[in-house]
């Protein structure tokens, strides 16, 4: 075991895991955390928290991820290189691990201009980082896990226990190097990939059959991306604005025909879980209920994915 | 080239007006071609500059010069005479320039009138981009001749982030994300494999992260 941590031992275990994305609070209020944890508990085996997801101000992932700990729940801390140095980064990591963090998962990060969303102001005057890339961050943790070194070359006492997570966007442009690079992120020490939203189930299994063909899944477990979608409203912006989310036409078109268009969010995120699970090389399923925790039971029970196996602890 | 803007013309008014007597030094290089700093922009400063203190009655004297290079210590000589008559300079060239006449005249206010933006080249008409952040330790070599530190909003070494959309940059349409950019030459040069290398983090201590750079010409130096 590199890290121990639930995830690892499941996936090691061969079980198909499931984890889902939790965006912490715009606030200090650990209360909003606890909530959340509510909704999301026994649903999956693992919970993302998010870096101040598109460059808006959060509560720290360290600290929330800590929370999350404390209610009972396993995190996996998001690190993005946006707002950190590779001094900041280490340092925040053997933190994260000093308070029983086990999994993280790196990231370039949305820059601070990102205005896509546009509900949210942000800081597009902040100067950014990016001091290194996400691959060299994963590199560099790998480093400080496997050969007890700092990036510099400084000598880590002790262990760094860590499960190393890395992003992917399969269908983003240009899609003729994404393979490559989701070897790159494997090469550089990547344990885990969980991918962006899939909706597009046929033309990912073709991209699936390059990375099989690289023999890329053998080397890192690979989760699929599912967004739970609301509405059809929502399909049309993430397939217009949010790079590398293609939704197909009939998709878009079932959602708007549906009276209960929630409803029909769930069973649409419940028939991509099952599709996508069917794709050789497809270890898990990571769930984004973007901002709808509450869905999340109805979902991991609808796609039988419940009761979640248990961990040694 | 380095690539310069004039500032807005009431900021410039506010911190001339003081002065009873004003020169404004142009700089015949990088400026002069980006339309910001020539003697043909010192001209027309000084024309609204005129007009601007006549309108609300200001007794600002403005006077006009211009220098081949004005961040060449020799080359302001040949203005110098004039600018020491004066109370204070408004120069028009990149923020060396600016630094390298304050050095020279330690007496007088040297007021910056451009702002300098970047290092860049002209790609159309009427249009700049950025081409190079003076990183210090060039990778041209291994992208294809597209700098990732200038050109990538957010410097990856590594491949395009998952913000890459239809060949643009999630900053913006307007921004072609240098990645796309990238992997289109190579792959058109047959060469798309040579990024499967991970190129290693940058070591910034030899752009400005470092501090203060200096360059001692071994051979050249006395
Ligand atoms: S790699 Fe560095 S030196 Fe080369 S063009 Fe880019 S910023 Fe300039
Ligand atoms: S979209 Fe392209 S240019 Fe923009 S930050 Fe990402 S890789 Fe860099």
């Amino acid at each position: 075991m590199k890290s121990g941590s639930r995830l690892e031992q499941l996936l090691s275990r061969g079980e198909f895991v499931v984890t889902a994305e939790m965006g912490p609070p715009m606030s200090a209020d650990a209360g909003a955390i606890m909530k959340k944890t509510d909704f999301l508990r026994g649903t999956a085996d693992a919970f993302n928290i998010t870096d101040n997801q598109t460059a808006v101000v959060r509560m720290s992932s360290l600290a929330a991820s800590v929370l999350c700990l404390q209610a009972g729940l396993e995190p996996v801390m998001q690190m993005v290189c946006r707002d950190r140095n590779r001094i900041a980064m280490q340092s925040d990591i053997l933190g994260a691990v000093a308070l029983g963090i086990r999994n993280c998962l790196c990231l370039s990060g949305d820059h601070q201009s990102f205005g896509r969303a546009g509900k949210l102001l942000g800081h597009p005057g902040a100067k950014n980082v990016y001091d290194l890339d996400s691959i060299n961050q994963v590199r560099m943790l790998r480093q400080l896990r496997d050969e007890h070194k700092f990036m510099g070359g400084d000598p880590v006492k002790g262990e760094v226990p860590l499960f190393i997570g890395a992003a992917w966007t399969p269908l983003g442009d240009p899609v003729e190097f994404r393979v490559i690079r989701l070897g790159k992120k494997i090469a550089a020490g990547a344990d885990f990939i969980q991918t962006q939203g899939i909706y597009d189930v046929e033309r990912f299994a073709e991209i699936m059959q390059k990375a099989r063909a690289e023999g890329l899944p053998e080397k890192a477990a690979i989760l699929a991306g599912i967004i739970i979608p609301r509405s059809a409203g929502m399909l049309k912006y993430m397939n217009n604005h949010v790079p590398g989310v293609v939704v197909p036409e009939k998709l878009i078109r079932r959602m708007s025909e549906a009276k209960d268009q929630k409803a029909e969010g769930i069973a649409i995120a419940v028939e991509l879980i099952r599709d996508i699970r069917k794709i050789e090389g497809i270890r898990g399923v990571h769930v984004q209920p973007v901002e709808w925790e509450s869905a999340m039971p109805a979902i991991s029970e609808q796609a039988g994915l419940l009761p979640r196996p248990e961990a040694a602890g | 080239m380095i690539v310069a803007q004039r500032k807005p013309l009431d900021e410039i008014i506010a911190k001339a007006e003081p002065f009873k007597k004003v020169v404004i030094a142009g700089c015949e290089t990088c400026v002069a071609e980006c339309h910001a700093g020539g003697k043909k922009e010192v001209e027309i400063l000084a024309a609204q500059l005129r007009i601007a203190f006549n309108r609300k009655m200001v007794p600002v004297e403005i006077s006009e010069c211009s220098i081949e290079r004005q961040c060449e210590p020799e080359m302001i000589e040949s203005c110098a005479e004039q600018i020491a008559a004066e109370e204070a300079v408004l120069s028009l060239a990149c923020g060396v320039g600016v630094q390298q006449m304050a050095e020279r005249f330690p007496n007088l206010p040297v007021f910056p009138g451009l702002n300098t933006t970047f290092m860049g080249t002209h790609s159309a008409p009427a249009k700049w981009e950025e081409r190079c952040a003076g990183c210090g330790n060039c990778v041209l070599d291994l992208t294809a001749g597209i700098c990732p530190i200038a050109r990538c909003s957010k410097s990856l070494l590594n491949g395009p982030c998952g913000g890459a959309h239809d060949g643009k940059c999630e900053v913006s349409e307007e921004i072609p994300c240098a990645w796309a950019e990238i992997v289109e030459r190579l792959t058109k040069q047959g060469k798309l494999g040579q990024l499967r290398q991970i190129i290693p983090a940058k070591e910034w201590d030899t752009a400005r992260d470092g501090g203060p750079r200096k360059l001692i010409h071994g051979e050249a130096a006395p």
